[in-house]
Formats: C-alpha cells, structure tokens, sequence
C-alpha cells in the first residue's frame, strides 16, 4: 500500500463526510423549502439570505438543548442507538462512485468487488438503531415504534435484494464501478433512448429494468423511513414513534441519520438504474481535471433531483398501516421483483452482447 | 391468545368487533403480561385537544378502549345559571370552537323559541349564512385534520388556507375571527357589512375548485381508502342506539338532517340534498363531510339570490334594547334601555328544547326557566360527547395505525365535549 494511495483515501473520505453532512443539514432545510412551495406556505426565509443560514441556526439550538437521558432508560443502548442509526447511511457511501477520475484518482472511496453486498449488508445495519432506541427508552410508544421498524424492515428489504438481480444479471459482477461503465458503454437502464436507441433488445429490456427501477425505489423509500412509509415515526399515531426519549445531539443524530440514508439510497439508485456520474456527451475525468468535477456535479445533481422527489412523494402521500405494508411488501412486490428476474433471464440470451 | 394477525384479515370489520368484544369478556387472568395498556392523550396529535384514551392492546390490535373526558371542563352549563340569557353567548363561542357562529345561532334560536319570537326574514337569512359558513369551515377543519392524522399534510394545509378566507370573513361581519359572539337573543349585534356579500360570493366561486383539489388528492388516493374503508363501521342500527348525530349518523347511511327534518330557521325555502353514506365507515364520514360542503354552497347561493330587506331584529320593544342614536338623544329610552341591560329578558316560566343541525351534529338546548332573565336550569346537549361515546364498541380490534383515522372521522370538538 502506497503512500499516494493512503493520502487520497483519506483526502476522499473527508470530503465525501464533509459534503454528505453539509448535504443533510441542507436537505433537511430543502425539505423545509419544497413542503412549504408544495403547500403553499413560505418556509424558512429569516435566517441570512433566503433563510439560507437556518440548518445553522438549527444545529445550534441542538446543540444547546439539555442532553435528557431517562432514568428508566437502559443507558448503554440509549447511548449507542443514534451512533447505530447514523454510522450506516454515512458508511455506505463508500463503495458508491461518485464521479469518474480526478487527477488520475478514481472518485470512489473503496472500489470492493462485493460493492452492492456490502451496501445490502450495511445499510440494513441502519433498522438496528432504531428497534435498539425504541427499546432502550422503555417507554411504549418509542417500543410500538421499534417493533413496527423491525417489522417494516422484513418486508421490504426482501424485495429490495431483488429487484437489483436484474441490474447484475446484465453488468455480470457486483462491482459498482463496473455499474456504471456498463451503462456508459450500453445506455443508462431505465433509459433506452439514450446510446445506441435503434437496438429493439435495449428497448425489450427497459421494461423489466424499468420494473426494477420502481420497485427498488419504492423499497428504499421504506428503508429510509419517509413518509408513504415512515411508520416507526407516525407523528400522528406514535407522536414520533422511536424518537420521543431522545433529546439534543442524540435526537439530532437520528434525524441525521434519516436523511444520510436518503440521500445514500438516492446515491445507490442514481448509480445502479441513472449511469452514475456519466451524462451523455461529457467525457470521462481521463480528458481533464474539468470534466472531473463536472462528472461529479452530474453526479450530485442527480442526486438532488431524486432527493427532490423524495420530498415530492413525503408531501403528498398519506401514510401505510403496517399490516398493510407488510403485505405490499410480501404479496406484490416480492413477486413483482422475482417474475422480473426470470423476464430478465429470460431475455438475455438473445440480446446477443447489446 | 384471542387475538392473532388472522382475525385482522376476517372479511367483515363488523365480526371482527363483534369477536374483540367476545373476547373481552374472557377472564384476564389467561393472558397477564400479554397486554400492554397504552394511554394515548389527553396530549397526543392525533386526539383533537385534550381526549384521553386508554387502550389496552395486543401487539398493535386493540382489545379495549376507554375514552377519558373531562379535561377541558368548565362548567359552562352551571355558568348559565349565573347570567343573564345574552350574556351567555361569548360562552357558546368556545362550545364547538370551530364554529362558533352556528352555535352562536343555534343558542339564540334555543332562547328565542323560549320567548316565542320569530326574527323577520333578513335576519333569518343572515343567520343561514353564519350556519352554512360555519358548516364548510369546520368540516374543511375536520377534513383537513383526518387527513393530517393519515400523514396527508398537505391536505390539512390547503383546507387551512381555505378556512382562512372563511375567517376573513367572519372578522367583516363580527370582527372577531375566533370568537364571534354574533347573535344576541332576537336578533344580531350588527347587520351585513357593505362588502360581505360580494366578499362571499368571491369566496364561494373559488372555493369549488380548491375543494376538489382536495377531493383529487384523497378520495381516489389507494393509500387514503386502504387506511380508511372499512375502518370504524358504525352499522345504522348502532348508530341509532349511540344516538349519533351530523355526519356520522349519516355516514352510516341514515338520512336524517334536522334542517330537513324539522326546519328551523328558513331552510324549507332552500334547495339541498341530505347527503348519506352507505357503509358506515371513516371513508363514507369523509365524503359525507365533503359532499356537504357543496351542499352548503348551493345552499348560500340561494340565501344570497333571495336575500330579503328590512328589519334583522325582533321588534318586540319591551325586551330589545332600543337603537343606540335613540338610546343617546331621548330620556324615556335610556331608562329602558338601563332596564333591559341590567334586569335581562322577561322569558316566561317554561322549558323549551331546541335543537339545531350544527357541522358536528346536533346541538341541543334544554332551557328550563321560572321566569326572569337568568335560566333555571341550561343544558347543553353537545354532539361531540354523544359522538364519542361510541369509541368504546368502536376501537376494540383495530390498530393502533387506525385510532387516528376512527377519531378524523368522528370529527369531535373536546370543547364542546367537556363544555
């Protein structure tokens, strides 16, 4: 292990912290913007120009507020649980290219040949902070929260798995570079249009890829806890569910931790079904540091725009029953996701290398 | 264990209740430490103010539900006793705070009908105006706050805005936006103002349009029907028995409207339908409440079509104050009206009961009097607390996600409900 190698590590790591923290602090304050444009109000606009300061101002009043513990609360998991809710969605960054070459160094922390294992393996990481909060409070609501996530969790993570088998039926590794190189030299998945769009076998096979698309964003809806399905939560059922006991920093480490794993699941999506970092007709960091960082603005635009609908679906959806969760997550999106591999399959062989 | 994962699939949610009730009377001693009681209020979102449940659950299946009142008691019926009969009506704004100008309305006619009067026609369709303004907005507030509690929030905040040109308008013509105190017995504090009308008109034209909007986001929505069909079935004849009222008898598919059915005010002259659901669950309360509206709206385009002139108060000199520029220039009407104001109304011993269809349900005043301005005896029958008295037969075997979706629906108002 070289030297160079061990410095950009390290350069990336903390940029990449340093722009996913600045990017939660400021989602939460575009969330804040978006719901009030959807409902017609005028959100924060106080704070510095066009309230542009307030996730600021927001942090230090967290920080200022008393740090509660309660004394029935079991104070190891108490502790634990929020660094448990926010270490996953940051951790999983990792493996996730977020723009070509820079210099001549590839923009992703970790290139691992396991690349969407490892995501599956840590980000499902996540659901223990919560079930360990809410049990750790011993309180009942934060309980009722805590058993309704780790119900949540076992019907959609199912689905999860597998409307991303499709994506690597195509690919053949599980690398997430190879992810993206593949759909630069074929065509984004969910998009035929784009490259070579006079091959019928690309348009055939948008179809399940489109499927996979839907149903795997459906799926980290449910794995981010937002609205259609931020049942742990339920303001208006368990008054915010898992969280109540928590007060200050630890309170905010979860809010922190909602909105990492959003704008992760958002990073994982635009990667496996948006080509990545890739737009068509801007060439590779290899032509320039430019359009390095232009990969990388592509990249986070990307990002933001699926963040955007995030917001979008949160402010107009109701909420799920958790039965009823369960058994969208059993009963049809299960299956969707499976008959989807076999279409896939099943289409492969004549594509002849597309 | 009585209660599994299955019995949420049985078909008929009127089985399922009927079962959860079975089971309650099993000893409970078979199942101790299976339970947990969860107390839900009387500070929680979803409970409208300060509504205290104590639900006893299995996982997340209720098994029993006992509703705790009385946080917001006043003792407004006991403060009648102690006041004349219009310095009561400050007191009726805070009866059902969202609408006060309909219970404004609804205690002025009671007292009225005591006195045997009958206010003239302007004054009368005035009044159908406060009722049916009010009606669309505490249903919009109803409405919005269903849906709010069912994580639709942006709903809550376009029916708000609504409301909120409702309100404007309520401060043109009492000056308060809250607390209206509008009506005095025979008769109004104040005629219409100069632009009310047009204002109400404007109002009327735009509103259509934002309620649909509304209508669109939620009643077709798949996830808003899952969360509220077949949710809270109140069957016609457990409707009856509970004595429901307003929109949650009707829900049940009873078609039964006091405007309609024993006409105060001018409603005979008015064209409306008496909207009724089928099923009698939270979703058939909802597009009752949202069909009403518009039925309120045709209702105040005809009182503004055939708005009549003339006199808005009872002339009945002996218990009215006189005008005010008389009251000012002329010796002999400062002494009455120094009389009126200090010694009250001359009601005539009695008792009298009156009802009026109010956007909660029936709202009731039983006036027992023995002569003289101060009532005997007031008391209040308040929709809200009769409506919940169901909550008990209603919650045992649903969810804990359903509790929020049951109270939207029942729309109650704890103000009134503890008065």
């Amino acid at each position: 292990m070289d030297f160079a190698f061990v410095v950009t590590s390290l350069l990336k790591i903390v940029g990449i912290l340093v722009v996913i923290l600045t990017m939660v602090s400021y989602a939460v304050y575009a969330e804040r913007r978006v719901s009030a444009f959807i409902q017609d109000r005028l959100g924060p606009n106080r704070v510095g120009p066009a309230g542009l300061f307030q996730p600021i101002a927001d942090m230090f009043k967290l920080l200022l507020k008393e740090d509660f513990t309660p004394r029935s609360a079991n104070t190891f998991y108490y502790w634990l649980a929020p660094c448990l809710a926010v270490m996953p969605a940051i951790i999983t960054i990792a493996v996730v290219p977020f723009g070509s070459t820079l210099f001549g160094v590839p923009m992703v922390i970790a290139d691992v040949n396991v690349g969407i294992l490892f995501v599956f393996a840590i980000a499902s990481l996540g659901v223990y902070g919560i079930v360990i909060g809410g049990w750790a409070s011993n309180s009942k609501y934060p309980f009722l929260g805590g058993i309704r996530s780790s119900a949540q969790m076992l019907s959609y993570e199912l689905s999860l798995g597998l409307a991303v088998i499709p994506v690597f039926l195509l690919v053949g590794n599980l690398r997430l570079t190879s992810v993206v190189r593949y759909q630069i030299e074929h065509g984004w998945f969910i998009a035929p249009f784009v490259g070579d769009w006079t091959n019928p076998w690309k348009w055939l096979l948008a179809i399940p890829m489109i499927i996979s698309f839907l149903v795997f964003m459906i799926a980290i809806f449910a794995e981010t806890n937002r609205l259609p399905f931020d049942l742990p939560e339920a303001e208006q059922e368990l008054a915010g569910g898992y969280n109540i006991e928590y007060s200050s920093m630890k309170f905010a480490l979860y809010f922190l931790g909602e909105y990492a794993a959003m704008i992760t699941g958002s990073a994982v999506i635009v990667t496996l079904f948006l080509g990545g970092w890739h737009f068509p007709g801007i060439p590779d960091g290899s032509h320039g540091w430019i359009f390095g960082l232009i990969n990388i603005a592509v990249f986070f635009a990307k990002v933001a725009a699926l963040i955007f609908i995030f917001m979008w679906v949160r402010w107009t959806l109701p909420r799920f029953r958790y039965d009823q969760l369960m058994r969208l997550g059993w009963l049809f999106f299960f299956e969707i996701a499976l008959v989807n591999i076999f279409l896939v399959a099943a289409i492969l062989p004549y594509t002849s290398r597309l | 264990m009585p209660f599994t994962t299955r019995e949420i699939e049985l078909p008929d949610p009127v089985t399922r209740v009927a079962a959860a009730d079975a089971a309650l009377r099993e000893p409970a001693d078979a199942d101790i430490g299976e339970k947990m009681v969860l107390n839900m209020g009387p500070s929680h979102p979803a409970t409208h103010g300060v509504l205290r449940l104590i639900l006893e659950l299995d996982g997340e299946i209720i098994t029993k539900a006992t509703p705790d009142i009385g946080f917001l008691h006043r003792g407004d019926e006991k403060i009648a006793e102690n006041m004349q009969y219009n310095q009561f009506v400050p007191y009726t704004d805070r009866l059902d705070y969202l609408a006060p100008l309909s219970n404004n309305v609804a205690y002025a006619l009671a007292v009225e009908k005591l006195m045997a009067w009958e206010i003239p026609p302007r004054g009368k369709a005035i009044r159908t105006i406060c009722c049916e303004t009010s009606r669309i907005s505490s249903h919009l507030m109803g409405l919005g706050a269903m849906a709010l509690d069912l994580g639709a929030m942006t709903v809550f905040l376009y029916t708000f805005t609504e409301r909120e040109k409702l309100y404007d308008l309520f401060e043109l013509l009492t000056g308060a936006r809250f607390t209206t105190s509008y009506t005095r017995v025979g008769g109004q504090i104040r005629d219409l103002p100069e632009h009310f009308i047009p204002q109400l008109k404007k109002f009327l034209d735009d509103f259509g349009p934002s309620l649909d909007e509304c209508d669109k986001l939620l009643t077709r929505n798949r996830i808003f029907v899952d969360r509220t069909k077949d949710i809270g079935v109140i069957s016609k004849e457990r409707a009856i028995a509970y004595a429901l009222s307003g929109p949650n008898l009707r829900g049940s598919g009873i078609e039964h409207d006091l405007r309609h059915k024993h006409p105060y005010l001018d409603y005979d002259n008015y064209d409306f339908d008496v909207v009724i659901g089928s099923a009698g669950d939270c979703y058939d309360r909802y597009l009752v409440r949202i069909e009403e509206m518009r039925q309120s709206v045709r209702i105040l385009r005809q009182v503004i079509d055939k708005l009549p002139g003339g006199p808005i108060n009872v002339a009945d000199w002996k218990n009215m104050t006189p005008p005010k520029s008389r009251v000012m220039t002329k010796m002999e009407e400062l002494i009455h009206h120094f009389i009126v104001v200090t010694e009250g109304l001359d009601a005539p011993p009695g008792e009298i009961y009156f009802a009026a269809e109010n956007p909660k349900g029936e709202l009731g005043f039983y006036i027992n009097s023995r002569g003289g301005g101060v009532p005997y005896r007031l008391k209040i029958r308040a929709p809200s607390f009769v409506n919940l008295s169901i909550l008990p037969e209603l919650l045992p075997g649903c969810m804990v996600s359903d509790v929020p979706a049951v109270l939207g629906s029942l729309d109650f108002v704890m103000g009134e409900c503890d008065r």
